[in-house]
């Protein structure tokens, strides 16, 4: 029993930083319509900007991620502006593969300046504590806290202010809020620059607990797909609530199962969902 | 002059020229490293077929050329089977784990294709990379033999193993010809340019994207049997998507969807490549910026750009004789009427 709620909550953990990820991927998709690749890149870059801002300027922990926060927003701007701005009218295969280049390019980047071994982060945050005879550390409760706090701004950012509904009605339909007067090159530079703060947020927390590497965008990226499309891509509820069913998974998956092939378990879910519905659990529209 | 670069002449120089390369050069490492490259080319053409004229782009592509890789490897080393068969025995494999992998990817279209080759290189991936009774996992299989003989014909040289490549290569580049420029080609590329344009006029689609993803799949297991051969060792690295991205980048650069793109890009990059051999890490510095504006400006790579000048000056040229033929018969057309009056 002991042993399940400890997953259970290993499973809110993992859910949480999924969730983020996912968040910032299904925004961008709602804007660009194509899944992102360099998304990855941006969590990495996150993670390494954090730590750069945490041992060579001595930052706290809360202001270094702030910082990265805007280093890596403003990357994803300059990525819109320069790659996809252009690429707007290219048949969808383009985008891809640009975003797979800049993917190639930042990871190249991360290891010529901060070279290829494994760094770990110190967290501030290291204390354990009980809770009714389950362990947990300071670290991992935060890292549910922090992405819940997040979560709670970005939604209340969307609905409730004009900006945010400008980046709804974007992704809603892009000629349609063109006509009634919406700027849409400022709202795709605002929505990279969401997208990119959250990776790098996702990033910065969950990195305590992991370790800082170039490749270490792969695998987080790659299951943050497996979310929106879960999830239903572009929609922002599901990106949260795909992020946290596949964090259970893989933590109850890796108790289970097998720890071995916890990483499967999540490639394995895709691969039977698009298998029974090719175009994603909550596709609307049909052939 | 012109009628000297025709597009025959080019190709039997090029062809000469790959015959006698070893006799050119001395250098062992030289005719290593153009063995190499030519066996990422037959993958690359295997993924320029599929993702170039049929407009899918894969991902898990590095993760059949494992597989080709691997099923060899085991056959040679674990099985102890004749080369040979081995060798047939890997494509088959790699053809119908193709098929099967097929039959379910196809249902999906555009990213969520892209997305579920992704996962499925994945899986590939750390199968291989998990699997240790059977794959060696993480330290990879050793001592893998080379091709053997044929009848009298010994595979034991570098430049013997260079010519043995250089024939699956041409093969390949023979097979894709035929293919490209059959009724089968031309629905690929009309699946392409529409998918349900193609539907309408008729093409079983489905069939078709079966057939385009066995043979991409049977070329990349063929790339990856003649890798685990020539090199003699792998590890469950030649599986990671990053390979996917090289070959990817090979594609672009040279041309996505042309017949010679695979060649010349391939070629012009490991060539690069060996030069900036100090950057081996970083390569990607340089790789990926160019990949990325190759895709805003150049989105055929070379060998597209380079026809898209060619066929500009023609037309530039037709319309310029247009022009003066126009012109001499106004001149005409004056001088006639200036005589009538």
């Amino acid at each position: 029993m002991e042993i399940l709620i400890q997953q259970l909550f290993n499973g809110l953990t993992i859910g949480s930083v999924y969730s983020l990820v996912a968040l910032g991927l299904t925004l961008v998709y709602g804007i660009l319509h194509i899944p992102n690749f360099a998304h990855g890149a941006l969590y990495m870059m996150g993670g390494y900007v954090t730590l750069t801002m945490m041992t060579s300027q001595g930052m706290h922990y809360w202001l270094a991620i702030a910082v990265s926060a805007i280093v890596v927003g403003l990357l994803a701007v300059l990525m819109e502006r320069l790659v996809f701005h252009p690429l707007r009218h290219a048949p969808p295969i383009h985008d891809k593969i640009a975003a797979i280049g800049i993917l190639l390019f930042l990871e190249a980047l991360a290891q010529f300046i901060w070279g290829a071994e494994y760094q770990t982060m110190a967290s501030p945050y290291g204390q354990i504590i009980n809770v009714a005879g389950v362990t947990l550390t300071m670290q991992r409760l935060l890292i549910i806290i922090a992405a819940v706090v997040v979560m709670i701004f970005l939604y209340v950012f969307l609905k409730k202010t004009y900006t945010g509904a400008t980046i709804i009605a974007m992704s809603q339909n892009r000629e349609g809020a063109n006509l009634v007067g919406i700027n849409t090159n400022r709202v795709a530079m605002l929505t990279f620059l969401i997208s990119g703060a959250l990776a790098a947020i996702a990033c910065s927390i969950a990195a305590p607990i992991n370790l800082v590497f170039p490749g270490m965008g792969h695998l987080v990226i790659t299951k943050a797909f497996v979310i929106i499309i879960l999830g239903g891509m572009g929609s922002i509820p599901g990106a949260i609530a795909g992020g946290y069913i596949l964090g259970f998974t893989e933590s109850l998956g890796a108790t289970y199962i097998s720890n071995d092939y916890k990483d499967l378990i999540a490639f394995v879910l895709l691969v039977l969902i698009l298998t029974i519905r090719p175009k994603g659990l909550f596709a609307r529209g049909g052939h | 002059m012109a009628a000297f670069f025709k597009q025959r002449n080019v190709i039997a120089a090029l062809i000469i020229f790959a015959i006698i390369f070893p006799f050119i050069t001395n250098n062992t490492y030289f005719v290593h490293v153009m063995t190499l490259s030519f066996i990422w080319m037959i993958g690359v053409y295997g993924l320029n077929l599929l993702a170039g004229y049929t407009g899918y782009l894969s991902l898990a592509h590095a993760g059949f050329f494992a597989i080709g890789a691997y099923a060899l490897s085991l056959l040679t080393t674990k099985a102890q089977l004749n080369y040979w068969v081995a060798f047939i025995l890997a494509l088959i494999i790699t053809s119908v784990l193709g098929l099967v992998i097929g039959l379910i990817s196809l249902r999906t279209k555009e990213h969520f294709f892209a997305i579920y080759t992704l996962c499925v290189g994945y899986i590939i991936y750390l199968v291989i990379d998990k699997w240790d009774s059977l794959t060696g996992g993480i330290r990879g299989l050793i001592g893998i033999p080379g091709p053997g003989n044929i009848g009298p014909i010994e595979f034991t040289t570098p430049v013997s193993n260079y010519y043995l490549v250089l024939f699956f290569l041409l093969l390949t580049v023979l097979v894709m010809y035929r293919i490209v420029h059959s009724l089968t080609g031309r629905t690929f590329i009309a699946i392409r340019n529409s998918e349900d344009l193609a539907q309408t006029i008729g093409i079983s689609t489905m069939k078709n994207k079966l057939l385009v993803f066995v043979i991409s799949t049977f070329f990349a297991g063929l790339s990856g049997a003649l890798y685990a051969s020539f090199i003699r060792f792998i590890g469950p690295d030649i599986g990671y998507i990053s390979i996917t991205f090289d070959l990817l980048t090979y594609l672009l650069v040279g041309g996505i969807g042309t017949l010679s793109g695979p060649i010349v890009g391939t070629v012009l990059i490991v060539w690069v490549s060996q030069q900036l051999q100090f950057l081996q890490d970083y390569r990607m510095l340089i790789f990926g910026p160019v990949l990325t504006l190759l895709v805003i400006f150049y989105p055929r790579g070379i060998v597209g750009g380079i026809a898209e000048s060619l066929m500009k000056r023609k037309q530039k040229k037709q319309a310029r004789e247009e022009q003066l033929v126009m012109a001499k018969k106004s001149v005409a057309a004056t001088a006639a009427s200036n005589e009538n009056r």
